[in-house]
This record gives C-alpha cells, structure tokens and sequence, in this order.
C-alpha cells in the first residue's frame, strides 16, 4: 500500500509543477485567491482572464489531460489528471467557467454526433474560445427532470422548439448548449425525450440572467421562441433523449479529481482564523469546543480524500471505480456550509460583515450564502441519498405513480 | 498510486471472514456475553494455532513477520464478528508496547510466547473514569516494585503480564511517567473481575501492592511510548470498529429488504433510505481514514500521530452510528435482547472508550495540525 508518486508521476509532477511556475504565480500564504472569479470586478473581466489561462492550458495540452491527442487532450491517465489539479490548486488562477462545456457537455457531443461536428467544437471548447451550457432543468422539472415540458417538433428536416429552461448556468455568457426536449408528448416522460445541441445565438434564444440569493447571477432562465435546430443537430436518436441525458451526467460522475474539493474556505482557513481569533479565555485554537469541530471537519474532508485515492488505484488498475466514488458532494456541500457558518460564529458579532470589510475579504460570508447552491446543483443531497441507497445499497426505488402513464396526462402541481 | 491491499492480504481477508463466520457466529458471542468464561478459548487457540498472534512478531521472535496491513485486515474480521477474544490487549498493546520499546531479552521472554497464545498481555492505563493523563496517574513505582489501582483494564482477569503506565520517582512532567512489566500471576496483584456494558469482552480491576516490576523503556520515555502504543492500537482497533460498522449496515439492510410495513418493505421509505445511505457514507468515510492510517504504520510514517488520530475519530463515530441506527431500522424488535443488535451497540461503546475517547483524539489532532502549520 502506498499513495506516493511511483517514479513517472513524480516526472509528470515536477514538469506539470515546472510548467505552472514560469506561467503562473503561486498563491498567496493565506490560500485566498485574488483571481477567484468572485472577487473579480466584473464577469466580463473574470471570464476574458479565465479564457486566457485555458488557452494557454490548451496549448501545453493540459486543459483536458485524459482526453486523447488527437482532441487537444494529453492521452493521460486520471491519476495525471489529479496530478495536474493537485499542483494548479497552489496556484492562483482562474478556472471554472469550462467545466460543465469540457466535462459533460462537449463529451456527451464526442459520444453522439458525427466526426466533423466534433472536430468543429472540440478544439475551440478546449482552448476555453467557446462555452457550452447544459439546458437541462426546467421551471416544472429539476430533480425530476425527465418531467420536462419544453417542445420540439419536427418541421421537414428542421425541428422547431418552444419552451423555457431554468437554472443554466453560465447560459448568459455561453455560446452553445446541450437541450434535451421533448417530443413525444404521448409516450411515458422518460420514452419521449429528445436531445440537441444549439447555438446560444440563434434567433429565438433569450437568455435572462437570474440574481442568486448570494448575489451574482451566474444562472438564467431561457427561453425559446420558435427556435430552428437542423435536424443534424440531435444527438442520438428521437425518443432516447433520457439515455442521452444520463451518458452526460455519467460523465459528470467521472471527472474525479475535479470540483469535489468545494468551493470556499476549508479546514486550514478555519484554523488560520482559529488562531488569529481572541475569545473570552484566549485564543479561538485553544477552545476545546473549537478545537473538537475543527477535528471533526478535518476527518470527514481527509476521509474523502483518501476515498479518492482509493477510486483511482481502482482506475489504475483498469478496474470500474466501486460507488464510494460517489458520496463526495454529500460531504463536501453540507461541510462547506457548516463549517462557514462556524467561522462567522469565531468572529461573533462582528462576523455578519461582509466584503473587505471582514476578515479573509469576507471569503466566509460567500461560502456561507453559496453553500446552499452546492446543496442543491447537480442532484439535491436528497437525490443523492437516494441515488446510494438504491444504485449503491440496492435498495427499492421510490414508489411512482407516473410510470407508465402518457406524459400528457401526468397530474402537475407549482 | 496504489492505495489498497495487496491481493494476497484481501484473500487473507476473505479467509479469515469465511473463517469467522464458521466458528464465530454471534451465537458464540452470545455465549460470552451471558456466561461465566470471560472468552471464547476454543476460538482463541485456533486463532493462534493459525498464527494471527503473531502477524507483526518478527520470525527470529516466534512470530510470522508479516507486516500490520495483515493485521489491519485480520482486525477488520474479528471487528465484523465480535470476536470476544483478548486479540486487541494482547496483540495492538503489549505485543506493540513491546516490539517499540522492549529490550532484545524482553522481546526473547515474551514475543515467542504471545505469538503462539501461550500467554496473553494486556496494557493498564486507565485509573477509573476519567481520562488518565500525566497529571491524573496516581500507579507509583519505586525501587521495581508497583502500587496502585488500575481500572477498567480489558482482559485483565485473563492476562498473564500486563504493560502498566506509572509515575516514578524521577523527572517531572511527563518525564515522571514510566513503563513497566508486571506478572498478573505474581505477588502483591489482586484482580477481580469490573462488570461492564460489553460482557462479551472481559475487563478487570487490578490492584498492585508493592508487586515486583521490571521496566519497559528508558527511563522518561514512559508516557511518549504509551502514547505510542495507543497511536498504533488506534489504527488496529479503527479496522476492527470499521468492521463492525460494516456488519450493522448488512444487518439493518437485510432487515429493512424483509419486514413490510404499510404494504410495502421498509426499505423503500426514504427515511431508511436515506439512514442507510447516511451509514454507508460515514462508514465510507472511516474506512479511507483507516486506510491512511494502515499506511502510516506500515510505513512508520511521520504523519502516524495524525492518521492514527483521524481512523480512530473517524472509525468511532461510523461504528456508533451505524450500531445506533441498525436498532432503529430494526424497531421493537431491535430493542430486544434476543435480536443482535445491542451486541454491535455495546461492542461499538466499547471500543469507541477503549484507547481514549473520540473527544480526547480530537483535541490531540488539532494539536498535530498546529504544529504541522507552524513548520
Ligand atoms: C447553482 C445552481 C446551478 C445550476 N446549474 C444548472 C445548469 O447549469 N443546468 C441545469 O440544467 N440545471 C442546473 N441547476 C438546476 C438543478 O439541477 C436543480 O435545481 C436541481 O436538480 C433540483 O431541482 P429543483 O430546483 O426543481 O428542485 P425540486 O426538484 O423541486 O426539489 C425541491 C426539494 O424537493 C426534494 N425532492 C425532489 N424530489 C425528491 C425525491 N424524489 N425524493 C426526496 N426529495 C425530493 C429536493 O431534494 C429538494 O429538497 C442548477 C441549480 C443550482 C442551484
């Protein structure tokens, strides 16, 4: 048993290590990131630097490290992969903004459209030129997404679509979107599903930015009104939408090493904060009630890293990671949560400031009013209990009573 | 990265758990728990006519010379099987207290004998209830010889020599703490057995009046190796608990898959749904911590202190959680004392208090991650 680098990963380390000191500068001893898209002046001027580094990821093929090179990939292992996020973590760059187009969007198109169509995306998406947005939730259909009311109907060899998503991240500043639709209102919800991708441009798309309760309005409504797709447009067949859906959220499940981490302020912040804090009888750190949540945090985020490890010795060894792959954002989002909330309880008082009014420039506050987001995108922590009791446990699935019923007849409610 | 077992450690897991399974049923636990033999005998002599005993004890020592992963697989089995044998006193402490700090002769004397079961030690820390520390332990030894109370000790009705944590008459601080080997069997000890919540594990009181004892270790080093000790019996005993914790989801699985309610099996009510999916997670969790923690003793990591601590909190909370929720999964019928249940509840108690509890490993990892961050 052992989890250091065998004597290739340790290469790989020290020229992925090499490559990121002369391109970018290490983070600061505080860990708070200055190009942290959320502290950035403006959207714009977050995404026009986050365009920049993906570029120049792109060109020393680390954007996309088990991609093949024949896609603008490294061909590398996923243990590469970590490798690379690992290292990039202890820099201060900016990332985000691609992970949803590069991670399921874009290999949900490799997976279902022809050649050229992915020779057309791939490369722009990979050097971070173009975005894509994943138009899946709706006002009526979220956890139940396959309950979807968005229409496309075929006219000749175009299909024309009218409806609204909900929910679409970074749908506002995208340039092409995966949107699952459906088109056979007769058929039981989950047979009746359709798959496209789209031009964000086009004439009848709207995007509306929508304003988060912590403030930004990374998320939109769209609307589409009369919008023509080709029908080269559709990935994978009519009616197999649903299993369309489930190959992007397969691969959404697979970019291990990825996001997991949370997004926020982490048990070393907390520590940090924990000394410099001065409570009635000294110093925060000496707290004992303190010292005990710290621990117990501490536990619980080194028991998922070292579940990583575990899910990529499996991949290694060229076997299926088991399902302790998928309890991650179950402990990582109500952690963040907790553990924020924590740290406004250590500075009292003064803890509801927020802004560079608060200590960290605030960077508790924010993971205090984005935590609850992370509770919810992606699957609701309830649909992920569900999802390990049943895929994991092999438990019943919930009781349904819409099964086989036609779609248009199912009982609606808000 | 190769973060596992070996395969030929998984298969040696698997025999043991197929193993236990065949001659250590809870009906053998039972039988413990509600009689007079403070262990099971029959089992422990196959145990050690198998030479688990021995896993960690160097061949020139008697033993097999493998290593602890062994161990921690071994630990694993006898967690999810009760076991009620005095494996954990004997083997993670006295035989680990040994092999740190025993001179060659010491480690002549005892190791051969400990690995073939011919004796069995145990490690006296605890002076009654309350957390022994180095201002609390009142055990003095003077001159090789040993007064004092020491309570609850596991195994220490059945042990033969016992690793005793006391003050001596030199140095200050934790510096005044020393080891020392006692024969139970000897002169000035009297034992009787202290009931407690998990009867199919033995415990005892010990009381030393001037009994003769031989020192372990340097002189001053007696608190820092005992702390050593625990650091390792820590990540041994987290497999046994992770074991355990593994056990009652099986159980509260089976159960829930079985029993209908309302027209239906249980098991397809979220509330139990989801309690189990919450199971799965933190024992998920424990098992990675403990996995670290395997890796820092099979390698004598520096980061062993760290890793013991982390697979000891972690291991705790899955074993107690899981023993807790198992008996509601299970009703009415969970709270009786025909069912299994409360013999994972009590064992979860048990070793969840054993090396020190949760709230004490806790504040001592913060005390590692302090000094890990001002270097
Ligand atoms: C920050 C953010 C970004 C997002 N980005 C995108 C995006 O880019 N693209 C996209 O398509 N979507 C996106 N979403 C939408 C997200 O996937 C949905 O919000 C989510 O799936 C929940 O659906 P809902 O909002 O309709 O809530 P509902 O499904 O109505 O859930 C409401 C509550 O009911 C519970 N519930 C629902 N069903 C069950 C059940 N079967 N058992 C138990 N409890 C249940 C939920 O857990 C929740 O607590 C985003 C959401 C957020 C918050």
């Amino acid at each position: 048993m052992d989890f250091k680098d065998t004597p290739d990963e340790a290469k790989f380390r020290a020229e992925v290590r090499a490559w990121l000191e002369a391109n970018a500068k290490p983070k600061s001893a505080t860990g708070f990131s200055a190009e942290n898209p959320r502290f950035q002046q403006s959207e714009q001027e977050a995404l026009k630097k986050a365009k920049a580094w993906q570029a120049k990821k792109a060109e020393a093929r680390y954007a996309r490290i088990t991609w093949p090179k024949e896609w603008g990939g490294l061909g590398g292992t996923p243990i590469q992969q970590v490798i690379y996020s690992q290292e990039e973590s202890k820099f201060d760059v900016p990332t985000g903004f691609f992970e949803i187009g590069l991670g399921m969007c874009v290999p949900t198109v490799m997976h279902y459209a022809d050649k050229a169509t992915s020779e057309r995306f791939v490369s722009p998406a990979i050097r971070g030129e173009e975005i894509w947005c994943q138009l899946f939730s709706e006002p009526s259909a979220g956890s139940d997404v396959a309950g979807l009311r968005t229409r496309a109907e075929k006219d000749g060899d175009e299909w024309v679509i009218n409806g609204q998503k909900i929910w679409t991240s970074g749908a506002h500043y995208s340039d092409y979107g995966i949107l699952l639709t459906r088109t056979d209102p007769k058929a039981p919800k989950h047979k009746g599903l359709t798959m496209f991708w789209i031009s964000m441009k086009a004439p009848g798309v709207e995007a509306r930015p929508i304003k988060q309760m912590s403030g930004g309005a990374n998320f939109n409504e769209v609307f589409f009104t009369n919008l023509r797709v080709k029908d080269s447009q559709r990935l994978g067949a009519v009616g197999d939408g649903w299993k369309v859906a489930l190959t992007t959220l397969m691969h959404e499940r697979l970019a291990v090493g990825g996001g997991a981490g949370g997004s926020g302020p982490d048990v070393n912040e907390l520590l940090m904060l924990a000394r410099e804090t001065e409570l009635e009888d000294g110093p925060a750190i000496k707290n004992a009630a303190v010292r005990e949540k710290i621990a117990e945090w501490y536990v619980r985020g080194q028991g998922l890293k070292y579940t990583t490890y575990r899910t990529l010795t499996a991949l290694s060894k060229g076997s299926v990671p088991g399902p302790e792959a998928s309890i991650a954002k179950i402990v990582v989002a109500p952690k963040l949560q907790d553990l924020n909330s924590f740290a406004m309880d250590l500075e009292d008082m003064g803890g509801i400031a927020v802004g560079e009014d608060a200590p960290a420039m605030g960077a508790f506050q924010q993971a205090f009013m984005w935590a609850p987001g992370l509770r919810i995108a992606g699957g609701t922590d309830e649909i992920l209990r569900n999802i390990i009791a049943e895929r994991v446990l092999g438990l019943p699935g919930d009781i349904r009573v819409d099964k086989d019923i036609p779609y248009n007849e199912l009982p609606t409610g808000r | 990265m190769n973060f596992d077992f070996s395969d030929d450690q998984k298969m040696l897991k698997e025999q043991a758990q197929k193993f236990l399974a065949e001659k250590c049923p809870t009906k053998a636990v039972r039988k413990i728990l509600e009689g007079d033999e403070p262990f099971d005998r029959a089992l422990w002599k196959q145990i050690a006519e198998m030479g688990w005993l021995g896993t960690s004890i160097p061949e020139e020592f008697g033993g097999l010379g493998l290593g602890h992963l062994e161990l921690c697989v071994i630990a694993e089995e006898l967690g999810r099987a009760l076991a009620p044998v005095p494996f954990s006193s004997s083997v993670y402490l006295a035989t680990e207290a040994l092999l740190l700090a025993g001179s060659k002769e010491q480690k002549e004397k005892y190791l051969p004998k400990l690995a073939s079961g011919e004796i069995i030690g145990t490690f006296a820390l605890a002076e009654g209830p309350q957390p022994p520390t180095v201002k609390s332990i009142k055990a003095s030894l003077r001159g090789g010889r040993l007064s004092g109370v020491k309570t609850p000790i596991a195994d220490g009705d059945v042990a033969d020599f016992a690793v005793v944590v006391a003050r001596s008459g030199e140095g200050a601080g934790e510096r005044a703490i020393a080891l020392a080997i006692v024969d139970l069997k000897g002169e000035g000890v009297t034992r009787k057995a202290v009931k407690t919540l998990d009867p199919s594990r033995s415990h005892a009181e010990i009381t030393f009046k001037d009994a003769p004892a031989e020192a372990l270790g340097a002189a001053g080093e007696g608190w820092d190796i005992a702390r050593r000790v625990l650091d390792r019996a820590a990540i041994l005993m987290a497999f046994e608990q992770v074991g355990g914790a593994d056990a009652c989801l099986a159980m509260a699985k089976d159960y829930a898959l079985n029993r209908y309610a309302f027209g239906r099996q249980i098991a397809s009510f979220q509330a139990i749904k989801h309690k189990l999916a919450d199971m799965y997670v933190l024992n998920e969790l424990a098992r990675s911590n403990a996995f670290f923690g395997a890796w820092a003793l099979s390698t004598d990591a520096p980061e062993l202190p760290e890793a013991a601590a982390g697979a000891r909190i972690s291991a705790s909370d899955a074993f107690h959680n899981a023993s807790k929720e198992n008996i509601q999964t299970h009703g009415g019928m969970g709270f009786t004392w025909e069912l299994d249940c409360h013999l994972f509840y009590r064992r979860a108690k048990m070793l969840g208090l054993a090396l020190g509890a949760p709230r004490v490993w806790k504040d001592r990892l913060i005390t590692h991650l302090e000094r890990k961050n001002v270097a």
